[in-house]
């Protein structure tokens, strides 16, 4: 379908952007539109205002430092992706956003965009979670930091206030004898996931796991950490039994109902099995 | 999200409309356009560009995929206000000359890539993409499929697809060599 009538502005700077947000409570802001633009589509939001801020300046460009990597809000998951900074710095970000719908899609399509979209299947919020990340927001009163932890509230929705907007990601450098993984499984490639699963898990000098976060979508009412699997693994070896622990321990997770995708009973098993698979993978790189 | 009854119309009038500029092809074109226009629909209707093609109009089946400014995008999902001051090649800008194909539409031709022909623009402009982005691409079954996978045909099975596209690379590096 085409969208709705609404009206446009294309402000120049944050304070423009967070101006126009706060002056129109039934507005919303268009980065790289490839979640926003097909809901218009759908007539499932009908906003009377889009305020675009591709064409702010400050929202571009990607910093590395010692400790994390700060991706401004108009950056595409394209260049995040081939970034060889990024992927010096957290190789996990690559092979999260590899999985995120398409090359096309993800040139337009903007990191800061999907977090701040929150869809509960949707993998960089869990991949935020996962690496204990952060958005920087700016609102009329200005700006401040929200970890992932305190993101995420439901589905497509943050803790943002209604005038604030996410200006950066922070996602930190992956700590070193750090082993990753991320894996998925969508009925078809590109596809959001019917569960994904986001493992890190950090071991000291005599193999123990002094370490370990899995954060997951696709499984209920928005990305979450699997604690009580990440329990099972901590100051253990990550054998077997510590990994079918876990294992177990992620099924618990999940929240969603049946629907026309899975059902939860299928979900619990796909959880299961992307956590065991995570986990050995991310054993094996970390040695 | 969902707001049935609307608080008011936009403020302007109606159908607020913005003027765009931008470079169609190798030809600057300026509109004056509703800010709803999907950029699909502006090459289309304002335009006559009816090359681009539209399927889904969610950004799912690749159809109307054009290059934005030097990479592939949906403009589907894509609204004419946001492409301004922007460079679109469409499948017309594709070809190098009105008699000669691009060896991407060459290699479909040669091997029967296409059967309705409905996703065919999209899938050529997929490939043209992949091939500028990829100087020396991996041409393995599994890279190729994964490159052609924003884009859905339903009559070909794909098949005679991978084929094009290294048929379309072999054609390109005779073409260096010569």
């Amino acid at each position: 379908m085409k969208p709705p009538l609404f009206d446009y502005v294309t402000p120049e700077s944050v304070e423009e952007a967070v101006a126009a947000r706060a002056a129109e409570e039934d507005s919303v802001l268009l980065a790289g539109g490839q979640s926003l633009l097909a809901t218009l589509n759908f007539r499932i939001s009908n906003p009377a205002l889009l305020i675009d801020i591709s064409r702010i300046p400050s929202l571009r460009g990607i910093d590395v430092n010692d400790s994390e990597i700060i991706v401004r809000a108009m950056v595409r998951q394209r260049e995040v992706e081939l970034s060889e900074a990024v992927h010096q710095a957290n190789p996990l970000v690559r092979e999260v956003l590899q999985n995120v719908a398409h090359t096309v899609v993800r040139n337009r399509g903007t990191v800061a965009g999907s977090i701040a979209h929150a869809d509960a299947a949707a993998e960089l919020p869990a991949m935020l979670l996962a690496t204990e990340g952060s958005v920087d927001v700016q609102g009329p009163g200005g700006k401040r930091s929200i970890a992932a932890g305190d993101l995420f509230q439901f589905h497509l929705t943050t803790s943002l206030a209604d005038d604030e907007m996410i200006i950066a990601v922070r996602i930190p450098v992956m700590p070193p004898a750090t082993g990753w993984s991320y894996m998925e499984f969508a009925r078809r490639h590109g596809d959001y996931a019917l569960a994904g699963i986001c493992a890190l898990v950090t071991f000291d000098g005599d193999g123990r796991c002094t370490m370990a976060r899995l954060a997951a979508c696709g499984i209920a009412s928005t990305a979450v950490r699997l604690a009580s699997a990440e329990e099972e693994l901590t100051g253990g070896l990550l054998d077997e039994a510590a990994i079918a622990r876990a294992a177990k321990a992620a099924r618990d997770a999940v929240t969603a109902v049946d629907d026309s995708q899975a059902s939860t009973a299928y979900r619990r098993h796909l959880v299961d099995t992307l956590t065991r698979r995570t986990l050995i993978q991310a054993k094996g790189r970390a040695a | 999200m969902t707001r049935q009854i609307r608080k008011q119309l936009p403020r302007e009038n109606s159908d607020p409309r913005r003027e765009v500029s931008l470079t169609v092809n190798g030809e600057a074109v300026t509109r004056r356009v509703s800010t709803r226009l999907l950029l699909s629909d502006f090459l289309r209707h304002e335009l006559g560009l009816t090359g681009t093609h539209v399927g889904c109009e969610h950004g799912v089946c690749g159809c109307c995929t054009v290059t934005l400014d030097g990479a592939a995008a949906r403009s589907c999902l894509t609204l004419a206000v946001q492409a301004d001051g922007a460079t679109i090649r469409t499948i017309e800008g594709v070809a190098p000359s009105a008699d000669v194909l691009h060896p991407v539409q060459q290699a479909f031709h040669e091997c029967h890539a296409l059967q309705c022909g409905f996703c065919t623009p999209g899938f050529i402009v997929s490939v043209v993409s992949f091939f500028e982005e990829n100087e020396n691409p991996d041409l393995s079954e599994d890279a190729i499929r994964e490159a052609l996978s924003g884009n859905l045909c339903r009559c070909t099975g794909y098949q005679n697809i991978v084929l094009a596209v290294r048929r379309a690379h072999e054609l390109m590096s005779t073409a260096k060599e010569a």
